[in-house]
């Protein structure tokens, strides 16, 4: 599936998104090469989850193209598996865990296909990666928030796909959860996949990624988190907003 | 078979036929929509009439079907708009539509058989007389063939849709990840609940068909946590309402939909109270259960605080504690039995002492394992839904 000719798993050109004239992101340009593990930061409403939901096709962009290993978003269906936000689930839906990660498998399926034996196979697979194969027949509605972010990650596992994009995986989760979620990713990465991550964690960068993407409605710089991830990059992508803040202080 | 058997078995056919799409309508938190399409059929039906002359015709369930969609389209046009809150843009379009068909009927089709009593209430009683009659054979009142087909629809609908439908509801983003539109089965889901509010507006109005879309799979929603599970309930939930509903107007000889909507407003009611994890009365249970727990874990530190200190006589002495724990005293004795039930306390004359298996709960508690004590305690978690 892969076109080795790119080499980039994922390119961003001219990208640009908005919510009604409020420009959430402005000529974004990226280019992910296949591989790393790449940390998106930069402050709030530095449109950071809008630039991977534009990438997947669930936000549509003003102007600008996005690329999945060479082909255009559209004609590369399967080729990124998604960890959004707790949130975007409905939790009070009444189903178990092993229901929530079988659903990852149903973009193989097609429509109308039910799933079966295989598809529960591996489903359990992934939740065993995870850790949660104590928790198969658990209702959603009672996982804690650590548990809750493990089932996103084994739905997203169960795809199998060679980019894996992941929005706040660690927000408000526990410590060993933290921990698993890194460890799965490492062994992601181990098999050549591509993973992206939206970041709010400056210190854990150089420890978890080694590329990284600074962004704040633009794309202050991306690359290598030993060329990129400098204080001048920083403070150009936190500082700017600060100086907002401040006059807007003076100004009340 | 007699008509009071038909009646009952037209109501039967309806209600199951409505809980079906109204459990995606009621997960999906979309049950007003419900109430929106049920209303909006209305102008559909009147235009249609007035092209066919025929009340039969199956134009009728198309166009009014198709009006039930349009009122979905206008609606999240609205709140695209973001000029109007969601709940308002579905007050605003339904009444407008609703108000067109009923003036139509008022000017137009005074005379006939679509009079705005009926369009509210239904008239299931009168059912059995409108005979579905082909080459002279007579097969039965022509409502529950239709209802029976709307059945049948949403059965094969849902039937092949399993997943899709599932999956659409639960995560919409996911759904459009993996090449399902949402937009799609969302619009196909709209379609399956406007031709069911078309089909049992004849028989129970427009009102009560959000009755029984609504409250039967609520009431499913209380006493299980599955998804299969909550959707036949839902049905069985809703045939049992007709059932009882039919008896009741029977017995005391009241409007046949109205008592058919009481009765699944009783069960909602009994699931509300009584259901076993989610109801009302389990809540309260569980609530003060966790009270008393929280308690006596906060006696025992505070007994670990103070105990071979100077001051335990004052902090750990019967008398005061109360006062040091900022309790009452009747609360105080409560939590105090229940330590010393689980052998977490001991007393000596007035003095109370954490025992060594109060000790390690207490450690448990302000070390990790307090991960553990945290999913205990959201393993209930009630209904956040209705």
């Amino acid at each position: 599936m892969q076109d080795a000719g790119s080499g980039w798993a994922l390119e961003v050109e001219d990208l640009t998104v908005a919510y009604a004239d409020q420009p959430v992101l402005w000529d974004v340009d990226l280019q992910v090469p296949a591989g790393v593990k790449m940390a998106i930061i930069g402050p709030n409403g530095a449109g950071k989850s809008t630039l991977v939901k534009a990438a997947m096709g669930l936000v549509r962009p003003v102007a600008g193209e996005v690329r999945i290993f060479g082909r255009p978003r559209e004609s590369a269906r399967g080729q990124i598996a998604y960890v959004p936000q707790r949130a975007t689930l409905s939790w009070d839906f009444p189903t178990d865990v092993l229901d929530v990660v079988t659903m990852g498998t149903y973009g193989r399926l097609g429509w109308f296909h039910r799933s079966g034996a295989v598809q529960r196979q591996l489903a359990e697979a992934a939740l065993e990666q995870v850790g949660m194969t104590a928790f198969l027949r658990r209702p959603i509605a009672e996982l804690s928030g650590g548990q809750q972010q493990r089932v996103l990650l084994g739905r997203a596992l169960v795809q199998d796909a060679p980019i894996n994009i992941l929005d706040e995986p660690f927000q408000g989760v526990d410590a060993p959860t933290e921990r698993a979620i890194i460890g799965v990713l490492d062994g992601l990465a181990e098999e050549g996949k591509t993973i992206i991550v939206v970041h709010h964690d400056l210190q854990t960068v150089p420890e978890y990624f080694d590329s990284v993407l600074l962004l704040n409605v633009r794309a202050i710089d991306s690359g290598p988190v030993s060329e990129v991830f400098t204080e001048e990059n920083l403070r150009l992508t936190f500082g700017g907003r600060v100086g907002v803040l401040e006059t807007r202080e003076i100004e009340v | 078979m007699s008509p009071e058997l038909e009646i009952v078995l037209i109501g039967v056919v309806t209600a199951v036929a409505a809980a079906l799409p109204g459990t995606y309508l009621v997960l999906r938190r979309t049950a007003l929509v419900s109430d929106a399409i049920s209303h909006a059929i209305l102008p559909g039906i009147v235009v249609a009439f007035f092209f066919t002359h025929d009340l039969n015709s199956p134009l009728l369930l198309v166009a009014a079907a198709a009006t039930g969609v349009l009122a979905v389209v206008l609606i999240e046009a609205l709140i695209r708009s973001r000029l109007v809150p969601e709940d308002a843009s579905i007050g605003l379009v339904f009444p407008a539509l609703f108000s067109i068909g009923v003036i139509l009927i008022s000017r137009y089709a005074g005379g006939v058989h679509l009079d705005t009593d009926s369009v509210l209430l239904g008239e299931l009683a009168f059912a059995p007389f409108d005979r579905l009659v082909l080459n002279g054979v007579d097969l039965g009142p022509r409502a529950l063939w239709t209802m029976g087909a709307i059945l049948i629809l949403n059965l094969v609908v849902i039937g092949l849709a399993w997943k899709e439908l599932k999956l659409a509801t639960v995560d919409a983003s996911l759904a459009a990840l993996l090449g399902f539109s949402p937009a799609l089965i969302h619009y196909s889901l709209m379609t399956m609940v406007s031709i069911t509010a078309v089909g049992a507006f004849d028989a129970v109005g427009s009102i009560l068909v959000v009755a029984l879309m609504i409250a039967p799979p609520a009431t499913a929603y209380l006493l299980v946590d599955r998804f299969a599970p909550m959707l036949w309930l839902g049905a069985i939930v809703a045939a049992a309402s007709a059932v009882l509903g039919y008896g009741v107007a029977f017995l005391l000889d009241v409007s046949i939909a109205g008592s058919m909507a009481g009765a699944c407003g009783l069960f909602f009611l009994i699931a509300f109270l009584f259901a076993p994890r989610r109801g009302l009365l389990a809540q309260g249970r569980r609530r003060a259960v966790q009270r008393l727990d929280l308690g006596v874990r906060m006696l025992v530190v505070h007994l670990l605080h103070h105990q071979d200190t100077e001051a335990a006589e004052e902090e750990c002495g019967l008398p005061r504690l109360h006062h040091h724990l900022k309790w009452s005293v009747g609360r105080t004795q409560q939590v105090v039995r229940e330590a010393e039930r689980r052998t977490l306390v001991e007393r000596s004359g007035e003095l109370l002492r954490a025992t060594d298996t109060g000790r390690r709960l207490a450690e448990a508690a302000v070390t990790g394992e307090f991960l553990i004590l945290n999913s205990a305690s959201c393993k209930n978690r009630g209904p956040k839904l209705v």
